[in-house]
């Protein structure tokens, strides 16, 4: 009796053993560097607090920087894949490469989950898309933060300025809709890029048609330059911008000229401002204090968010997965898509995740908070 | 579009055009000089803006261990040859300018409480950081294969810019700076309100463009720039010597971008890729003047800049392709219009 015993340990003891071995590869792709660096960094600093083991495998992590590069992003996402044969996909962090990834995601039946905005990334859901998971609220409910606001403060015509890329145009899309169906009107819609080093012209545009409000829809500091030149050329009204300059170093570029500005955010960014009964304090909470632990006081942002809650979701769905298949397989992958996409109330920085079948982001308005930029800082707006 | 609209417009135009001008002008002057197209002039911009935002923000400017990692190169390479020749004077010449001052520059950037000086005394040191850095990379990098072809020259300068942009982002981070304006004042001109800063830039620009053609007229370096332009083995024999010519051509270029990047700091955000761009809208401009004509070079450039403006006023999401389409119609035209000489290899 007591041999059998030994040896039923013995062999659990081997289980476990072999069990440990197979860890679980989880590919990060972020832009570290080039224009969307500001939001890369505090991802790629994130991606370091996540939890090396999940459901007792290990888990290890590969990081590799797209240099906020379409093909790069698309290059890394194939060597991911075919070299270091990962089971799940994190990023990237801009719209325009992570919708080009899509791609690699289906073809290889590798879950992927974006830190990107976009809401063409996982909508409208097709059998590509399957594959793919969000994190970041989706431009509609920064949107209807954004409109209800504008409802609410007797906005009825407004002027549309936005990147002359993927993020302006998705932007575009949805304000479109959202502020037509509340009765606003769009008296101006006008696009800018990142790179330019004058938008005087656009912005005079914009104010031509003397609009209640202007809305930026851009991202990190260029997203400064629209609304200095509005200030500068005398522009008194409300600016609306998108939670895409949420970071400090916005506030840097812009100063004075950004009080007032009229902001969604995620609850993360406002995490010790939010009232204890808020839905999401607890978990956002959890992160900011994780992530300043290791980055010093005030380092926090959305950004990094997104890559922690890329590892809520994770840690959420891989205990279910583990059940179906082992790390490393085609099995594993598919029993990881379809654990994902059973995730239900799983509290992250962002909000409240409850994914389905044709709702591949999950999160509701409990994701969102309207702020104000008063006195060269961020506050909640009651 | 009102009066007033086109006013505004013209008038950032004009300010952009002042800053493609002089750009455009130095990729003329280094062209014609040296044959190199002067693909690294944007850098030069973004360098000049960057330094002085990294000063500002109490840091030593990194460009400075750049500027001492490149004398202590010239030095090794021009005082190694003129020890050998026996020339102890001239070694010690070398030693002075390419090894002692830029260690002098950064032992004072460390003992001086930089981010507090007046702005004129910042923009003076950022100008000696980053200006010294053109006839030194003349000298190390283009000196060597002064005679080789247009084609090498041109490749030489894209991996020299790619690794200036590099260096860029190493230096200076991802994230983009701004400086605080020369002056608040603002003047109103009925619709018009120009900004201390507008006036800055055309004022510096007008007086960069009369001082070069003062220099260029009426001074011995001058001339001999100007007589190694027209013919390069004439110039030699006449006792020019190309290197020479070579490393105050670059001088120049630098100066020109480095004060430019100072000039537009506190108008934009800057980048450390952001000198691309703007270099080459520059670039469109020297096209214009067929690299080789100044004044339709200059004209070239505020064509470059209402185009510009007024681009982003009528079709925003279309701006930098009308601004770049318009270098075919002008190709087409120059090429139509001037007997193109292969060049003798």
């Amino acid at each position: 009796m007591k041999l059998r015993t030994t040896l039923l340990a013995a062999l659990g003891l081997a289980f476990a053993a072999t069990a440990a071995q197979a860890e679980i590869k989880v590919g990060v792709v972020l832009s570290a560097t080039g224009p969307a660096a500001s939001l890369g960094i505090p991802e790629k600093n994130t991606i370091a607090l996540l939890p090396t083991t999940i459901g007792g495998e290990k888990v290890s992590y590969i990081v590799l920087d797209d240099a906020s590069d379409t093909t790069t992003a698309v290059k890394n996402a194939r060597k991911l894949v075919a070299e270091d044969k990962v089971d799940v996909i994190v990023g990237t962090t801009t719209s325009p490469a992570s919708l080009a990834m899509i791609d690699v995601a289906a073809e290889t039946q590798t879950p992927m989950i974006s830190m990107a905005a976009s809401a063409r990334i996982v909508a409208p859901m097709d059998d590509k898309k399957r594959w793919i998971f969000k994190t970041p609220q989706n431009d509609q409910q920064m949107a209807s933060a954004i409109v209800e606001h504008m409802g609410a403060n007797n906005i009825k015509k407004v002027s549309f300025i936005g990147f002359a890329n993927a993020y302006g145009e998705g932007w575009y899309e949805q304000f479109k809709k959202l502020a037509e169906a509340k009765g606003i009107e769009i008296v101006a819609n006008e696009r800018f890029n990142p790179a330019d080093t004058s938008v005087t012209g656009q912005a005079l545009k914009l104010m031509s048609v003397k609009p209640d409000a202007v809305f930026i829809a851009g991202s990190g500091t260029p997203s400064a330059l629209p609304q200095k030149t509005l200030r500068e050329r005398g522009y008194k009204g409300p600016i609306y911008q998108t939670h895409g300059v949420a970071n400090n170093d916005f506030l840097r570029i812009c100063g004075k000229d950004c009080e007032g500005t009229l902001l969604p955010v995620g609850p993360v960014q406002m995490a010790r401002s939010l009232p204890d009964s808020h839905p999401v304090k607890a978990s956002a909470l959890a992160y900011v204090e994780k992530y300043e632990a290791a980055n010093g006081a005030g380092s926090v942002s959305s950004f990094g968010a997104y890559a922690w809650d890329a590892g809520v979701l994770l840690q959420a769905a891989v205990p279910n997965a583990l059940k179906a298949a082992k790390p490393g397989s085609a099995e594993f992958r598919a029993a990881l898509r379809d654990a994902l996409e059973g995730v239900k109330e799983v509290a992250g920085a962002t909000g409240i995740y409850t994914m389905s079948a044709e709702d591949h982001l999950g999160l509701d308005d409990r994701s969102r908070v309207m702020i104000e930029i008063r006195n060269g800082t961020w506050s909640l707006l009651k | 579009m009102d009066f007033s609209i086109a006013l505004i417009l013209g008038q950032d135009g004009i300010t952009n055009g002042a800053i493609y001008a002089l750009l455009a002008l130095a990729l003329v002057l280094v062209f014609a000089v040296t044959r190199v197209i002067f693909i690294q002039q944007g850098e030069f911009v973004a360098y000049g803006a960057l330094t002085l935002a990294m000063m500002q923000s109490g840091a030593t400017p990194a460009t400075v261990w750049l500027l001492v990692a490149m004398g202590v190169l010239v030095t090794a390479l021009d005082g190694a040859k003129a020890l050998k020749a026996g020339q102890g004077r001239r070694a010690a010449g070398v030693a002075g300018w390419n090894l002692a001052y830029p260690l002098a520059l950064a032992g004072l950037l460390g003992a001086l409480p930089a981010n507090e000086l007046p702005l004129a005394l910042q923009v003076v040191l950022t100008l000696a950081i980053v200006v010294p850095m053109g006839p030194m990379m003349y000298r190390l990098m283009y000196q060597p294969i002064a005679s080789a072809p247009v084609l090498i020259l041109l490749i030489v300068s894209v991996a020299l810019h790619i690794a200036m942009v590099g260096l860029g982002l190493l230096f200076f981070g991802a994230e983009g700076q701004r400086t605080p304006s020369f002056s608040d004042a603002s003047f109103e001109l009925g619709p018009l309100m120009v900004s201390g800063q507008t006036l800055w830039v055309l004022v510096v620009s007008v007086l960069l463009i009369v001082g070069l053609y003062q220099f260029f007229e009426r001074t011995l370096y001058g001339k001999a720039l100007r007589a190694t332009a027209i013919n390069r083995v004439g110039a030699q024999l006449m006792g020019i010597s190309p290197a020479l010519a070579g490393k105050l051509t670059f001088f120049l270029a630098a100066f020109i971008g480095a004060l430019s990047g100072v000039l537009i700091a506190p108008i934009t955000t800057i980048y450390y890729d952001t000198g691309f761009l703007i270099g080459l809208k520059g670039f469109v401009a020297a096209i214009i003047g067929g690299l080789a004509s100044y004044p339709l070079a200059a004209a070239g450039a505020l064509v470059v800049g209402l185009l510009e403006a007024f681009a982003s006023f009528w079709a925003s999401a279309y701006k930098e392709v009308i601004v770049f389409t318009l270098i075919i119609p002008v190709l087409l035209w120059r090429s139509l219009r001037s007997h193109h000489v292969e060049e003798e290899e």
